[in-house]
Formats: structure tokens, sequence, C-alpha cells
């Protein structure tokens, strides 16, 4: 029987005779598009990052500048082509991921909005090292960082544009007010996107064990959540 | 010397990407011998000229902006200091015209300043990321074009300039009604710095595709380069 790699428990009422048609059976913790898509989305924002920040450097918008050993480009016009060839993968497998994700009902089985309580106790969980991590199951707080890098990398490829194509695209760079705002709001979405990274690599650190199912795909039983 | 000489690699060593700096054949040191990374790189930027060249839409306009949104005092840029400005002649100067042009008589300033005039408050912004608002007048290249019988079905528009500069720019952006042959910086005559006699002012493009001190002009369907293009930034360069 053809089974869809990500899909939940089985909605199908109890058949009777034999209660556990799936026992035994197991699907990946991370079906292989996802993982794919996670580490090329990786790959993309070291790059948009570390370029980006070798073009911040050009005219710093803050007294201060990113050193040269964590930029990629060298100078000026070697970042811009690092930044305008990779923004191609980040915008494409984004697009790929958002649309995966919403039409095999991803984001709505996986990536629940989850409300303030939640994601205070999950944290208070999580910062007491009590929190269970449970292989194919989001908790509170990586849905609320899952969803809140999402919004930050929608918005960091839309003030990108309007930093672009100020003219041509006058309608995002009025969006965000203007050139020199829209370069603000691209930083700030940087920034968020830097801050979100540095909890999920510390996060991966202090639970080691959810790392190689991000590579291998790992194993559920088709019983688990 | 040396700096100028590194800045010419196109492409930096990709410090955090030990992975592609060992590849076979990479030679960040010599623009002749592109590395695999400066290729892909080049290509890239290549597909994203052609992105650009159909995303430019010749209907719609760069802003403009209130006389008292002017940048003052005015930001000198060049690739050189303010105190290496070529000091033209502008009695002696003309432009000369080369390439797919009917009429390549070459103009004087007194030409250029008897043919219909505009002027524009527009902001110029540096591929660097800052920017700046300045007033320019002078004459729309689109009209001059048409003057000189140039083909206009040609692809590209190339400048040479009194420093060595030299850019193109492709032929929609060049008909664009914004796009000036400018006379005039802040009301004035433009001054050395700033271009004098004559330089172009594209508010559709970065500062860059903007030459100054302009010596010819042709029209051509190979491509021209640019001085900064050769050395790596993106050659459309669309704003």
């Amino acid at each position: 029987m053809p089974h869809h790699p990500d899909r939940g428990p089985d909605p199908r009422p109890n058949p009777g005779p034999n209660p556990r048609p799936n026992r035994g059976r197991t699907r990946p913790v991370h079906p292989w598009p996802l993982r794919l898509m996670h580490w090329l989305n990786a790959t993309a924002i070291v790059v948009m990052v570390m370029s980006g920040w070798q073009i911040y450097d050009a005219s710093p918008l803050f007294g201060f500048s990113f050193p040269g050993r964590i930029t990629l480009g060298e100078w000026l016009g070697g970042a811009i082509a690092w930044h305008l060839a990779a923004m191609w993968l980040l915008v494409l497998n984004g697009v790929a991921y958002l649309a995966w994700g919403s039409l095999n009902g991803h984001f709505r089985r996986r990536l629940r909005p989850p409300g303030p309580r939640e994601v205070w106790r999950d944290t208070i969980l999580a910062l007491t090292f009590r929190l269970d991590h449970r292989h194919g199951v989001y908790n509170a707080v990586q849905r609320a960082l899952y969803l809140a890098v999402i919004a930050f990398g929608v918005l960091a490829v839309a003030s990108g544009l309007a930093v672009w194509k100020p003219v041509q695209l006058w309608f995002l760079s009025d969006l965000f007010g203007g050139f020199r705002a829209s370069r603000y709001v691209h930083f700030f979405a940087m920034a968020g996107i830097v801050g979100f990274l540095a909890v999920h690599l510390m996060l991966v650190a202090l639970v080691p064990k959810v790392l190689p199912p991000m590579i291998t795909g790992g194993r559920l039983s088709e019983d688990a959540p | 010397m040396s700096d100028a000489l590194d800045r010419r690699r196109l492409l930096g060593r990709a410090l955090a990407f030990g992975a592609l700096s060992v590849l076979p054949g990479c030679n960040y040191d010599n623009l002749q011998h592109p590395d695999f990374a400066d290729r892909a790189l080049r290509a890239m930027s290549r597909w994203n000229d052609r992105v650009q060249a159909a995303l430019f839409d010749p209907h719609t306009l760069a802003p403009t902006f209130p006389a008292s949104a002017i940048t003052r005092p005015p930001r000198f840029n060049a690739f050189y200091d303010e105190a290496h400005v070529h000091v033209v002649d502008g009695a002696s100067w003309q432009l000369e015209l080369f390439g797919n042009i009917a009429e390549k008589r070459p103009w004087r300033l007194a030409d250029l300043r008897a043919a219909p005039q505009e002027s524009q408050i527009t902001r110029l912004i540096c591929v660097e990321g800052w920017r700046v608002i300045g007033q320019w007048g002078g004459v729309p290249l689109g009209w001059f074009l048409r003057r000189i019988g140039a083909d206009t079905k040609a692809r590209y528009v190339s400048f040479r300039c009194a420093d060595g500069y030299y850019e193109s720019i492709d032929m929609p952006s060049a008909l664009h009604p914004q796009t000036l042959l400018a006379l005039d910086f802040l009301g004035k005559p433009l001054t050395p710095p700033f271009g004098y006699p004559l330089r172009l002012r594209i508010p559709t493009k970065l500062g860059f595709k903007n030459p100054k001190s302009l010596v010819a002009l042709g029209v051509t369907n190979v491509f021209p380069g640019g001085y900064w293009v050769a050395q790596g930034y993106n050659w459309f360069s669309g704003s």
C-alpha cells in the first residue's frame, strides 16, 4: 500500500479483527524532500548571510563592520555576485518548501501555531532541561521558532528585492518606506534569521539525537504520532 | 597599486567554503584563469542581466524628489580621489560618435546647449548601498540618439570618458525618458568632480552606470562591457 511519508496517525476507524495493521512498519522522521530542502536552505542561508555582511561593510548602517574572515566574496563585487546567485537557490528552494508543506499537510499537522502559554511552558521546560524530545513531534518552542524564521525569511526576500530593484519593484520599496528603510528592514530580517540559527544550533547541541534523522531520515513507527 | 590588483581578482577566496577552494583548477589570483566558482558566478550574473532586462519597464519612472531633499554638499565618488580629477577643456572638447550612427559629426558643447533640455531631481544609488539626491539637467539621450540617426534597434550604447573610464547600457534603458546626457548639476554647469562637461545621468541604474566627462558615445551590437563590470560587477545593474 503506498503511503505518504509524512502522514500522521491513521485516521481510519479500527478495522476490528486486526487492531494494529501497521505494527512493525516504519516511516522516516523527516521525509527526503524535507531533508533535501533543509540542507539546500542551510547552504543558501550561509552564503546569503556571509556575502550580505561583506556587502553591508561597503556602507555600514551602524557603527560596526563585519570582520573579513567571516564574510564571503573578498570584496564588494565578489560578495554581490555570491549574493545575487545564491538568492535563486534561497527563493526557489523556499517556494518549493512552502508549496510542499502546504499541499501535503505538513504545515497543518506539524506546524500548528502554538499559543503563548504553550510556548512559555515549553520554554521553561527547555531551559530547565526537562523538555522531552519525541522524534516526529515539534514542541511549542520549535513551532514558534520555525514559524518565526519562515516569516523572517519572507521578510528578508521581500526587503532584499526592494533594495535590489527600488525602481522596477517600487511597490515593495514603498511598502518598506523607501530605499534606505528597506536596507534597515533587510538587516533586521537577517538578524532575525541569524538569531534563529543561534538558538536552533544550541538546541541541536543540547539534544544531539535530533541531528542524524535530518541527514538519514531516521525511523519512526507507523503508529507514532 | 597592489590594492588595485587585489580588487581585480574577480571573486575572492571562499573562506568558509574550503570544499570550493580546493576544487581543481582554482586560481584566485589571476583574472585570466577564472576558477570554477568564478565561472559559475559569472554565468549567474549573465542570467541576472537577462532577468533584469525582462523586468525593465520603459514606462516605470524612477522617483523624483522636492528640491528640499537634495543632498548637500553633494558627494564625490570615483575610482580615484578628488585631487586626481581629470580636468577637461570645454572650449576644445567634443563628443565623438562611433558605431551604428548615421550622422557621426562630433558634437560641441554649444551644440548640446542648443538642444532641448530637461531637468530632474532624482536619486543616485551607489552599488555600495548609500544614496544621494541631486538635480541634473541636460539633453534626453533618447532625443539625442534619434537626432544623430542612431540604430535604436541595436543592443548597446557605449560610453568612453576622459579619465579612461568606460561603461555601456542596454538600448531600452538608453531610450528611457529619464535618461539624460547631463550638462548641469544643481542648476549650474557640471564641475570637473561631477563630470564636466557632459555625463550620463540614468536614475534607473546604479551610480557606476552613470559615466562622467564623456568623450565618445557609440551604438553597437557587440558587448562593450565596462570598467567595473570587467572586475566582476553585474553589467545590467538596474534599480
